[in-house]
């Protein structure tokens, strides 16, 4: 069976959009293939700088013949219907079949779809995959109307087998499919290669200098990294982002390493790696004790013969001027930290705008600092060192070094807390403040970081609650589920006691534009209740769980609700929850009928005097033991506790569903039994909704 | 091929103009107001709208009040120059034409590192993007290579392509030089050899301490309003001219009045008197004012117009 290439020859795509491209052009084409029924053994595709290839194996030479039944009208329907069937079938009458059937006779059609040549399914396939391609940015050029993510060149479509080798005929809006590419741009021969397949294509390419793989190239790079810096007796600091850029750098890669001026080596290691990673992509190299950043490797596209000295003297010199600026704003920055301290940067974030609805930034650290102090009650974090903390943690934003690399905020903020001679915590808390930044980031742990951490989160949450600016679908511009998640992570693992619906509450009052503030913070506890089911269906615990105790009071307090949840699943995952479960869920049908069917509720009034058998009277009895124990384990928040109070009735209950018929002909012992249920009913209910539970 | 190394600052720019109008665009002339880029010029600008092809090359001094530094900074300087082209519609082999330009400067592509690094250009005063690449030789941004998209809030039919070279840091990058002041502006062997320092470190101090301290706001401030209005006034008249009864329609005029705006909002900008929420909304004023000429321009021949 014949195996397809094709190739989209352009002029560079950028590296970020690469890999992702030439996965949907694999999609794109093999999903076309396959609805026109061409099937195929397997696919691979492939991207460089310049081009998207895909290689796919054994496709069927033709797509196969199907036939198609079709039930019509019946004979006697009116001929308009007959006519419309007859024209969506394409077929003649005499063409129809009758059939009996039940309601008369009826015609049927049988469709035959002859099957297409492997060659024209693929050119209209690709065709459409060209006009159709979702980049994430594209673009016009010359006089074309085409659209792709830079001028799209040439075009591969070739058919091959053992016996030859053909072009699938493509013409998009000028450009021919043909056999025909270029190899690197600077070290091939420059003279058009010819391919005839995959194998032939991908290999002539490596002899004219390109590796057509990514992988392959991250992997020399990488390879080729450390082995030079361990010659050195150095390390190359991994960073995988990069690698990935790097390799769709490069079509050829080479790679150099440098030094760095002396003069520079004692700016933050941090600085100097985003320095260099954010613009110049150079890999840091350390060493392996110290950890310090002496080197820095760059990818080249090219050799040369004077083994890349030329290319590596340049890339020094950019790399000095751009440390140059970097020293010039660290010493500048560490100059106003220490004679100015951070307060000074914080008062000039009155001219930074954070929303225009909520003020500035200052407007929000003012916030920020009110809200922490209120915070340190439920955290016990020193309030005076809290607020300080919370007044310069943003102070980092007017310094030169942020305003030039914003992704180093944060941490230049500890730097120059530091400098200015501020607490350890208060240093921390600017760097950790910001913290957690994913689900899979550290959350801060010391008093005082948490405390301006969770503060800074629940500002931005109520502002832009208040301003009615929430998440929806999968537009969250301002982050707001990242920093409801960092709210639940904050107070469950520092295990903070916090009513959030009070704090929202009081909090809403310091903006200038909140109105109905309960009624926007119960909307907001509802989100953070959307989130948490997110954050605990991770762990393991089912949606209809945290329904359960979200039905509970006391639950905006979220390390209250989780204890409750974390309880209640693991008791339903035992044999007694499971079966008590059911016993409530008898119970509660039961009630709910009768209660339908008298109209009253039975809620009181059970009397043990009234019990007829055994059974009801032990299920009395129990009711009497373990309420209290429930309720003192509820009281002193001991949810295991209560929950194993409440396993010892599922034997009673039991029991009472095996022997005792509730509907008894005795009015007054049927009530009785009814009284009885809507006792095991309410007892249930004090530890959590449990009507809310599905059923397995 | 290897190609003589140019020795000094002005020899680079002739190269360019050489190798351009050899490969047959319009050398122009700088356009005679403050801009804050080449792009300014209504060459490109202006001409990147409408359907009629145009080549052209020029050079253009280039202002940036906020990037003064007296001098002293080996790589920054508040007026400098551009080279720019601007090729409507985008030729198929505009990457080989410019590649071949950087040779004639002196490139060595054997020797050298050049690489084409996403970075899509936008120009929020203009209403104009457009999508390419900075070019990179050795890990230094040489060059801005973009495909026009839209000018002037228009989609560009045809796209033109258009290539910048910041003068300075290329000519310092192939000269060899470290600071921008030391770097030959004319012959380094002729009679009176002049360093770029010799022509430019004294306006350059002269001008960083108008652009910083001395430029009067309030006189700005209060051309910035007239320059907005008469830019507004120009395109209010109607289209035939009352004296010769000829359809012209101004939009050249109006649009020297747009750039005046501009440069009259960076200087502003320099002097610390526009407030960040400010900002957006000059730059906001500007950009309206650029539009209203581009709706202009696509009504005149030039901008293909056709009665």
């Amino acid at each position: 069976m014949p195996n397809l290439l094709i190739e989209l020859f352009s002029e560079e795509i950028p590296a970020r959009m690469q890999r992702r491209a030439a996965e949907d052009l694999k999609k794109l084409i093999t999903n076309g293939m396959v609805d026109a029924g061409l099937t195929y053994a397997g696919a691979a595709a492939f991207s460089t700088p310049r081009r998207l290839t895909l290689a796919v194996e054994d496709v069927l030479s033709e797509s196969p013949t199907v036939r198609e039944e079709r039930k019509g009208p019946r004979v006697d329907a009116p001929e308009k219907a007959i006519e419309g069937f007859l024209r969506g079938a394409l077929l003649s009458k005499d063409q129809l079949e009758v059939r009996d059937e039940k309601k008369g006779q009826v015609y049927f059609a049988t469709i035959e779809k002859p099957g297409r040549p492997a060659a024209d399914i693929i050119a209209e396939v690709l065709e459409h995959a060209i006009r159709n391609f979702p980049w994430p940015k594209s673009m016009r050029w010359g006089s074309g109307a085409l659209r792709w993510v830079r001028p799209l060149h040439s075009i591969i479509c070739v058919l091959s087998d053992d016996m030859d080798a053909t072009v699938v005929p493509v013409n998009i809006d000028g450009i021919e499919s043909g056999n025909q590419t270029m190899g690197h741009r600077f070290m091939s021969s420059g003279a058009p290669i010819t391919v005839s397949g995959f194998d032939d294509y991908a290999a002539l390419l490596k002899k004219e200098h390109v590796i057509l793989d990514p992988e392959e190239r991250a992997q020399m790079i990488w390879q080729d990294a450390t082995n030079i810096a361990f010659a050195s007796g150095l390390d190359v600091v991994e960073d995988a982002g990069l690698l990935a850029e790097a390799s769709g750098l490069v079509e050829w890669p080479v790679v150099l390493m440098g030094e760095i001026d002396q003069e520079f080596l004692e700016l933050p290691p941090e600085v100097l790696q985003t320095s260099m990673r954010e613009h110049q992509k150079f890999f840091s190299v350390s060493g392996p004790k110290s950890g310090k950043i002496t080197r820095f490797i760059t990818v080249a596209n090219r050799e040369t013969a004077d083994q890349g000295a030329t290319i590596l003297a340049g890339n020094q010199k950019v790399l000095s001027a751009r440390l140059a600026d970097a020293k010039f704003f660290w010493e500048n920055d560490l100059r106003v930290a220490q004679n100015d301290g951070l307060t000074a940067w914080t008062a000039r974030l009155e001219n930074v705008t954070f929303h225009n609805k909520l003020g500035s930034q200052k407007d929000r650290i003012d916030r920020i600092i009110a809200l922490a102090g209120d915070l340190t009650i439920a955290t016990s974090a020193d309030a005076g060192l809290t607020q300080k903390a919370a007044g310069v943690a943003k102070a980092d934003l007017s310094s030169e070094m942020v305003y030039e690399f914003p992704e180093l905020q944060g941490l230049m903020g500890r730097y120059y807390a530091e400098a200015a001679g501020l607490e350890q915590e208060v240093a921390n808390a600017c760097e950790q403040h910001w913290q957690p930044l994913g689900p899979s980031d550290d959350v801060p742990t010391e008093a005082v970081s948490a405390t301006v951490a969770l503060a800074d989160k629940l500002d931005t949450l109520c502002g832009f609650w208040a301003i009615d600016e929430k998440p929806t679908g999968s537009k969250d511009p301002f982050a707001l589920r990242r920093a409801a998640l960092g709210v639940i992570r904050l107070v469950l693992e520092n295990q903070i006691r916090l009513p959030l619906l009070k704090a929202a509450v009081e909090h809403m009052a310091r903006f200038a534009n909140a109105e109905n503030a309960s009624a926007v913070a119960s909307d907001l506890l509802g989100f953070f209740h959307d989130r948490l089911k997110v954050y605990l269906r991770d762990r393991g615990i089912p949606h209809d769980v945290i329904d359960a105790c979200v039905a509970m009071d006391g639950n905006d307090d979220i390390a209250l609700l989780v204890k409750r949840a974390e309880a209640l699943s693991e008791f339903l995952a035992s044999e007694d929850g499971e079966n008590l479960v059911q016993g409530f869920r008898r119970a509660n049908n039961i009630l709910t009928q009768a209660e339908e069917k008298d109209g009253v509720e039975y809620s009181f009034g059970a009397d043990v005097k009234f019990a007829e058998t055994d059974e009801e009277r032990v299920l009395f009895g129990a009711l009497e033991t373990q309420g209290p124990k429930i309720d003192a384990a509820m009281q002193a928040e001991d949810f295991a506790a209560a929950m194993g109070a409440m396993a010892a009735l599922r034997a009673p209950v039991d029991a009472f569903f095996e022997a005792v018929q509730v509907n008894s002909d005795n009015e007054i012992v049927r009530r009785n039994r009814l009284n009885l249920l809507s006792q095991v009913r309410n007892t249930c209910a004090r530890v959590a909704d449990l009507g809310r539970i599905e059923a397995a | 091929m290897t190609i003589e190394k140019p020795k000094s600052f002005q020899e680079i720019i002739l190269r360019l103009q050489n190798y351009w109008a050899a490969k047959g665009c319009a050398v122009l002339q700088p356009y005679d107001m403050e801009v804050g880029a080449g792009t300014f010029h209504p060459a490109t600008t202006l001409r990147a709208l409408g359907t009629k092809p145009w080549a052209a090359a020029y050079v253009q001094p280039s202002r940036r009040p906020t990037d003064g530094r007296y001098g002293e900074n080996p790589n920054r300087l508040q007026h400098y120059y551009q080279y720019q082209v601007l090729i409507k519609p985008s030729p198929p082999d505009l990457q080989e034409l410019y590649l071949g330009s950087l040779a004639a400067i002196g490139i060595d592509m054997a020797l050298h590192d050049i690489r084409f690094v996403e970075d899509d250009w936008e120009s929020p005063t203009l209403g104009a993007w457009g999508l390419g690449w900075e070019v990179w030789c050795d890990g230094m941004e040489v060059s801005q290579f973009t495909y026009f998209q839209q000018v002037g809030g228009h989609d560009c039919h045809p796209v033109s392509g258009e290539l910048t070279y910041g003068l300075e840091r290329l000519a310092m990058y192939v000269l060899g030089v470290d600071h921008v002041m030391d770097m030959p502006f004319n012959n380094p062997n002729a009679p009176i050899a002049l360093k770029y320092g010799d022509v430019f470190k004294q306006t350059e101090q002269e001008y960083a301490r108008w652009n910083f301290d001395v430029a009067n706001t309030e006189v700005l401030l209060r051309h910035f309003e007239e320059a907005e209005a008469e830019c507004q006034a120009i395109l209010d008249q109607e289209h035939i001219d009352p004296k010769t009864s000829k359809r012209i329609i101004m939009a050249h005029p109006a649009y020297d009045q747009c750039i005046k705006a501009s440069h009259i909002f960076n200087l502003l900008d320099a002097r610390g008197v526009i407030s960040v929420t400010e900002r957006q909304a000059y730059i906001g004023r500007v950009r309206g004012l650029a539009k209203k000429c581009a709706d202009a321009f696509v009504l005149t021949e030039a901008g293909g117009y056709t009665a």
